[in-house]
This record gives C-alpha cells, structure tokens and sequence, in this order.
C-alpha cells in the first residue's frame, strides 16, 4: 500500500479500516540468496537497498528479538557529516544525501529534520581544529560555518559564555545536520525491503553458522536452519558474540552508551548542540523532551544499562554550558549496548570465511550511518567490491598499519 | 560499581580508570618469530565476552595500583579483585 494524503483523506471517509499490516510475518523458507543477521537499522537498511536498488529480493534479515529493540531504538537520533578524515568523510557526506531523499525513497514518514547542529568551541586552539575540520567538511560539499561569538548569541542566547573555566567563544555549524524519528527509520526500510519481498523473521536468533571448507554455506536459529550464497552479520553491539560462533576476534569491545530525556518542555532548544570541553550533547523531541547524553560508561558490558558516575558526568556537563536546564525534571533514562572500535571507526567488509560479510564497530554514532551503510553493504553483496565511499572500512586496517582514526586516541576503544 | 580494592577496601568505581581485557599483561616478545602479527592480535583483538571477563582497573584517584577485576560483563557484578603484580607474576613475570 502507498501511503499519500489522498489515502489519509479516503480512509478517513472509511473509518480507517484499510491501512492493513506494515509488513507481513512470513515463515522461514528453507534457503535464500542472502540472509542478513540482525534486524537493526543497518540490516534493515541493506534489506531495502539490496531489494530496491540492486534488485535482489530473495533476501531474509534474522532478528533475534522485535525490530527496533536493539541501538537503533535506543539512539539520541542525531545525524551529521561533520568528520575530518578521508576515510570517512564521504561515506558520512553520502549518508546525509540519503537522508535527505529517505522520506521519499521509502514512502514512510521518518521525521528529517535538518535543524542545524551547533559543535561549541572554547579556546582559540579549538576553533582553529574546527576550522580544519569545517574546511574537510566543505570540501565533500556537507557544507559548514564557523560562528563567532556574537553570530552564536543570536542564534542560541542562553548558553553561559561567561563560564569561568570554560567560556564560550563560538560554534561549528553544520546546518544539514539534525534529528531524525529513530523507530520510523527501522520501519520505513521493514516496510520497503518488505514491499519488495525481503522475508523479516522476528524472534530469529543465529545461533551457529554452517562453515565448512572455508566457505559459511548457512545459519542455525532457533526457527530452524537457513541455507544462503551469502550472509552478512549487521550485530552492532553484539557483533563479538555473534562473530565467535563463527571462530572469529574482532577489534571491537562492547560499551553502554546512557541516554536521558527531560519532561515535555515548550520549544527552547533549536537545533543540536555539542560541548566541546566535556561530555554532553542536547536536542528537543518534538513531544518537547530535551533527549540529551554524553560519553560512554567505559568498561566492557552488555548489559543495557549504565552506571551512576557517568550519569552525573553527563549533569555536571550540562550545567556547565545551559545552566537554565537544571531546573528540568528527569523522566526517562536508558543504556545501549555498542561495538566500541580499536580505531572508533566501522567496518564494511567480507571475511576470510567465503559467503560471510561483516557490518560492524559503528560505536555511538552509528545511527547517522544507517543509509550509507545499508547502500554499501548492499554494494558490498551485489557486486563483490566495496563502494569507494567505504572502501577504507576494512577488517585488516590494523595489520597493514591504517586506521581510520578521527580522535587520535590509539588502540583504546574507550577513547574514542 | 564497588571495586573491593585488596589493600583500601571497598572504593567506587568512579576513582578508576579501565584499560581493557587484562591479555593485556601477556605482552608478546618482540625478538621471536611472528611477532609482527602477535602484536597486531594482542593490540587489536579481543575475546570481548558476554559474562566472566578479567580486566585491568587503573585506581587513578587513589593509590595508583593497577589491578585485575573480575567481572560479570552480563550483570556488572565483580568477582574478584587481585593486584596486577599478583596476577603478572602468577603468570611468570618477574613483576
Ligand atoms: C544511548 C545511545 C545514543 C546514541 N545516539 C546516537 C546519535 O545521536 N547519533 C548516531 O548517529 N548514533 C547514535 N548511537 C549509535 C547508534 O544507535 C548505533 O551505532 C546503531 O544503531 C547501530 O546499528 P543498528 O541500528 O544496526 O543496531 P541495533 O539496532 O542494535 O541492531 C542490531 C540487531 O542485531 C540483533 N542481534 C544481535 N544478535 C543477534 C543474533 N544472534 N541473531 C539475530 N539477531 C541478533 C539485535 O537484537 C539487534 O536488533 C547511539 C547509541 C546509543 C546506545
């Protein structure tokens, strides 16, 4: 079914009795040309471009619990192209291009709103790193602005310039960048992989592959065994354990990333804006939540929830730059599990093992990632050669000495 | 998290910083064979489980031990809490 404003005008005359199902429940078949592990935002998203753009659709994506229940409902659904390394750049500049026609393309309301983020600068040595970066921006076309104090003010007037150990002197502004409804991504690309016959298994989880001379011929789940040409792992935070049942280590330590949302407040804050003398970021929902986080907890974990400590790192960084928010009451808080890179950067990549792809190491900003990761998976699986966009996200990165990484921290996942 | 620091007693888990998996300790020797890729897998790689995983807490704001902490990484629950010279040198190094 095509969703328009003329079926919303006709069902309202019918007492809405014809939306039907989003997408349907089918049974496992027995073998398909693709089978894709997890059915978070980047398996989703290579569903839908395998199926609408590459024309293959005898596609399955596994997922162990209910879509949206892992990263991709739990993320602050902020979404930018504002890295400085070649590397990744592109990939992020195609995935805000994406972004921008997503709506469109999957025929589903996913809520893009491009309302600006706003990356604040404290020191005459931070501006000119941003300057830097706003200029590798610009060279990609992701577009950037370097405000100064005053042209700051204007825009957003109640941030504590005057903070005595870390004053304000300005922002990076990327006004492509913003929020996006996060469970709207996943069922808009459900619903279009769906429409095109991509099988979406619920309550599927991999629990072994069927290796066999060096080439991965298939999955055990708990429906049953499944026979593919090819199978991709889109795990995310669960990428170790599931790559273990395949005898593979990665470079990837699993981290709870802590999210918080106040009461529903009158608009106040416009776009996205980023401390950048500690760990806090903020936005507005549109039911009026201020959706805020900070860094991640540290250690190793899958459990989905976080520790104290960070919770008040996460307080303490807020009232540095909006004091006005202290006044707001907490409402929900929540962890998510990450797969933390030796580099803080992903991977799109085959394994050694013939037939098994990895998508993975998308740490916490995977969720601006989906579209370009989905479209380069996908690139990936139709044509056996990685998109030049991705071809730096390799798993052998380390070995021949080229990471891609944008903090300079080194092989310290709870660095990046 | 409470850390059960062997010589201090019970401290928040606020006062350390983690390094990771405590592999870490097995540094690979750098004269022998292979040991270009001994060192990729012990800088890069990791077993990363889901439950029991032994790791290198640094006490930062305290006395500056490093030690190994066993924990539930499932539950957050901690094990154990040796010192990082014990464990090194249950291991067969000399410190
Ligand atoms: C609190 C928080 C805030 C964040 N904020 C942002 C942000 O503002 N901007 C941004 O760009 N990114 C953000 N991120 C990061 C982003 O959410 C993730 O990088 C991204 O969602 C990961 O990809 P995914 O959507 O495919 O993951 P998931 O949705 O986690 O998908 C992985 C799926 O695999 C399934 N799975 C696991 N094991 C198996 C198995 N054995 N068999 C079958 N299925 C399995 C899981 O159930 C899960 O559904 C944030 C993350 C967190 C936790």
């Amino acid at each position: 079914m095509h969703y328009s404003a003329l079926k919303i005008f006709l069902e309202g005359l019918t007492g809405n009795r014809g939306w039907g199902r989003v997408w349907r429940e089918p049974e496992p078949k027995p073998a398909y040309d693709i089978v894709i592990v997890g059915g978070g935002g980047h398996g989703l998203s290579t569903a839908f471009y395998l199926s609408n753009e590459f024309g293959l659709t005898n596609v399955a994506v596994l997922e162990k619990g209910w879509l949206g229940s892992g990263n991709i409902g739990r993320n602050t659904t902020i979404i930018r192209s504002n890295y400085l390394l070649e590397g990744n750049q592109p990939f992020y500049e195609l995935s805000m291009k994406l972004w921008e026609g997503l709506e469109q393309s999957f025929n589903y309301n996913a809520m893009v709103s491009q309302r600006g983020i706003l990356n604040l600068y404290h020191s005459d040595g931070q501006r000119d790193a941003f300057a830097r970066r706003g200029n590798a921006m610009r060279m990609t076309g992701a577009g950037a602005e370097l405000l100064d104090r005053a042209q700051l003010e204007k825009m957003v007037p109640f941030l504590d310039y005057e903070n005595a150990r870390f004053p304000i002197k300005g922002a990076l502004y990327q006004p492509r960048g913003g929020t996006v409804r996060h469970d709207a991504v996943a069922w808009g690309y459900a619903r279009g992989a769906d429409r095109k016959g991509v099988d979406i298994l619920q309550n599927c989880e991999v629990t072994g592959f069927d290796i066999a001379d060096g080439t991965c011929t298939g999955v055990q789940t708990s429906r049953g065994a499944i026979r593919a040409k090819k199978i991709v792992v889109c795990a995310a935070g669960s990428s170790s354990r599931v790559m273990s049942l395949a005898g593979m280590r990665l470079p990837i330590e699993s981290h709870v990333l802590q999210a918080f949302v106040s009461e529903g407040l009158k608009p106040v804050i416009p776009g996205v804006i980023t401390f950048g003398a500690g760990h806090f970021y903020i936005s507005q929902s549109d039911k009026g939540g201020l959706v805020f986080g900070g860094d991640i907890d540290g250690y190793n974990t899958y459990a989905q929830r976080g520790n104290l400590p960070v919770v008040e790192d996460v307080c303490e960084g807020g009232m540095a730059v909006m004091p006005m928010i202290g006044r707001a009451r907490l409402l929900r808080m929540w962890g998510g599990v990450m797969d933390m890179s030796m580099d803080g950067s992903p991977f799109i990549d085959r394994t050694h093992i013939g037939g098994l792809y990895f998508n993975g190491g998308w740490c916490y900003g995977g969720f601006k990632a989906t579209p370009a990761s989905g479209y380069c998976t996908a690139h990936l699986l139709a044509k056996d050669e990685p998109h030049p966009v991705a071809a730096a996200y390799r798993l052998d990165r380390f070995r021949r000495g080229v990471p891609i990484d944008e903090k300079g921290a080194g092989a310290q996942p709870n660095l990046h | 998290m409470i850390i059960d620091h062997p010589l201090l007693g019970p401290r928040d888990a606020a006062e350390f910083v983690v390094k990771g998996d405590a592999s870490l300790i097995d540094r690979p020797d750098g004269l022998a064979e292979g040991a270009g890729d001994a060192f990729h897998d012990y800088l890069h790689l990791r077993d990363n489980p889901a439950g029991v995983h032994r790791e290198l807490w640094y006490h930062e704001h305290g006395d500056r031990s490093w030690l190994v902490v066993t924990r539930n990484t499932l539950t957050h629950e901690v094990l154990k809490v040796e010192l990082a010279r014990d464990a090194a040198r249950a291991r067969g190094r000399s410190r």
